[in-house]
């Protein structure tokens, strides 16, 4: 790994986001825009409260999951991962710089969702509104690196959008946003213990309930996954092919 | 695909890669650059394992379809790969000159059309002054200017001491190598200066002594 490269990857992707204001918009502010139609639809009562972090959580890793799948499944097809591979960069370079990029532009679009959660539509909750940002950045790298390993299993555009309703949909069903986790029959609950997006929903429910919130555990567990995808990811991007 | 394969090539030559599609050309230049899965055998470019790390930054690929990022200029596009190979700014502009696209340089390459996006592609090829060129058709889609004004590129390169290795369909290039390797079904059939190619064939130019010794080996 160089540190360079890495940096100048996370560089090139934030600038093709930028020669695309489209996607840059949508990322941005569709959070922001969807939150405030729940608090429209439940008239910013109990139940916005009770879900919106929750939802804080979802769009994130949702978004961050669709954008870097496409991105990367275009770097395989174009053959531009292949130059970059027989060239001196490194898979972490690749890896770690699409993580950068898509990071900071989680950063920014958790601070506009949460700002306007809790400044604008008066989202009440617990703890500090700084750890609802944090979270929904570790969710949104979780996303990332999912994106990154899925990538490798589609041959087109068309496949890789479909790896959403099937990895990432299943997961928005037994999070705890519909049915309490420990409410669901025990096989979906036991389940539900090992998807990283139920860890992301706890830690926000936490932070929404508790004055004095301790998500490091939680934290640990969205970040251990991340990681791990992101190994898995390393590990389909072979500098040989067939 | 490749089989009972043996090459070698001199440095400071210009090598010209020939034959029908699906004859082996493109599996031969991945291999040479390192990015082909092989059954057996060994490539080695500057006396180094092919694509092993420290041959990486000294060998310049350029690949049939262009890989450029259509998001972005030309120029970013350099920028980006120049930073990856760790050479100063000045290449950018110097690979820019190399394939006449400075006027293009600011524009998005998706924007640019099929002969301008193919020579961005091999502007990052040029970039940080490679030892070792792979080019696998370079010239595709372009005009005669600029195929001209390329191939006299490719000469003075080889002429300042780098590897030339180049794929063609365009017959009247390959007169312009010093050295021919016609390649079919993963076998090299000719191994000539242009010159001696068209001796051996008996024919007046490039293109009839290639159809003459591929209807050869197909026995027609």
């Amino acid at each position: 790994m160089t540190p360079r490269i890495t940096l100048a990857t996370a560089g090139r992707v934030l600038a093709q986001l930028r020669h695309d204001r489209r996607t840059l918009g949508l990322l941005l502010f569709v959070p922001a825009a969807l939150l405030t139609l729940l608090w429209w639809m439940y008239e910013g009562g109990p139940t916005f409260d009770a879900i919106g972090p929750a939802l804080l959580a979802l769009f994130p890793f949702i978004g961050m999951f669709l954008v870097t799948s496409v991105a990367t499944l275009r770097e395989r097809t174009s053959g531009t991962l292949e130059r970059l591979l027989a060239m001196p960069t490194g898979k972490l370079d690749f890896l770690l710089g699409y993580a950068l990029a898509f990071g900071l532009m989680a950063t920014l679009q958790a601070l506009i969702a949460a700002g306007v959660a809790v400044g604008l539509l008066g989202l009440d909750v617990a703890g500090p509104t700084s750890l609802l940002i944090v979270v929904a950045i570790l969710d949104a790298l979780l996303g990332v690196a999912l994106g990154l390993f899925v990538s490798a299993f589609a041959a087109t555009e068309f496949q890789v959008v479909q790896f959403m309703p099937a990895l990432v949909l299943p997961q928005v069903l037994l999070c705890g946003l519909l049915v309490a986790r420990d409410e669901l029959p025990a096989l979906l609950s036991a389940i539900s213990d090992v998807l990283p997006l139920s860890y992301a929903v706890d830690a926000m429910r936490e932070v929404q309930v508790s004055i004095d919130p301790s998500i490091g555990g939680y934290a640990l567990i969205i970040a251990a996954f991340a990681v791990g995808f992101l190994a898995l990811g390393a590990g389909t991007l072979r500098r040989r092919t067939a | 695909m490749l089989d009972d394969f043996n090459l070698s090539v001199d440095r400071g030559t210009l090598t010209g890669l020939l034959g029908p599609s699906g004859s082996g050309k493109s599996t031969l230049m991945r291999a040479i650059v390192g990015v082909q899965q092989i059954a057996a055998g060994q490539v080695e470019v500057l006396g180094l394992p092919a694509g092993s790390e420290p041959v990486r930054s000294r060998v310049g690929y350029l690949t049939q379809s262009p890989s450029v990022y259509g998001d972005l200029t030309t120029r970013q596009n350099l920028r980006y790969f120049a930073a990856v190979l760790g050479t100063g700014p000045d290449a950018v502009d110097r690979a820019l000159d190399q394939v006449d696209m400075h006027s293009h340089a600011d524009d998005l390459v998706a924007k640019l059309s099929g002969g301008e996006t193919s020579r961005a592609s091999l502007a990052v090829a040029l970039l940080g002054e490679p030892e070792v060129l792979v080019l696998d058709e370079p010239t595709v889609g372009l005009d005669p200017v600029l195929r001209r004004d390329l191939w006299n590129l490719f000469n003075d390169l080889a002429a300042s001491g780098v590897t030339l290795l180049v794929s063609s369909h365009v017959m009247d290039e390959a007169e312009r190598c010093g050295r021919l390797l016609l390649m079919r079904e993963g076998a090299l059939l000719a191994d000539e200066s242009p010159a001696g190619l068209l001796a051996q064939t008996d024919t007046a130019d490039a293109e009839q002594a290639f159809l003459h010794l591929i209807d050869e080996a197909a026995g027609r």
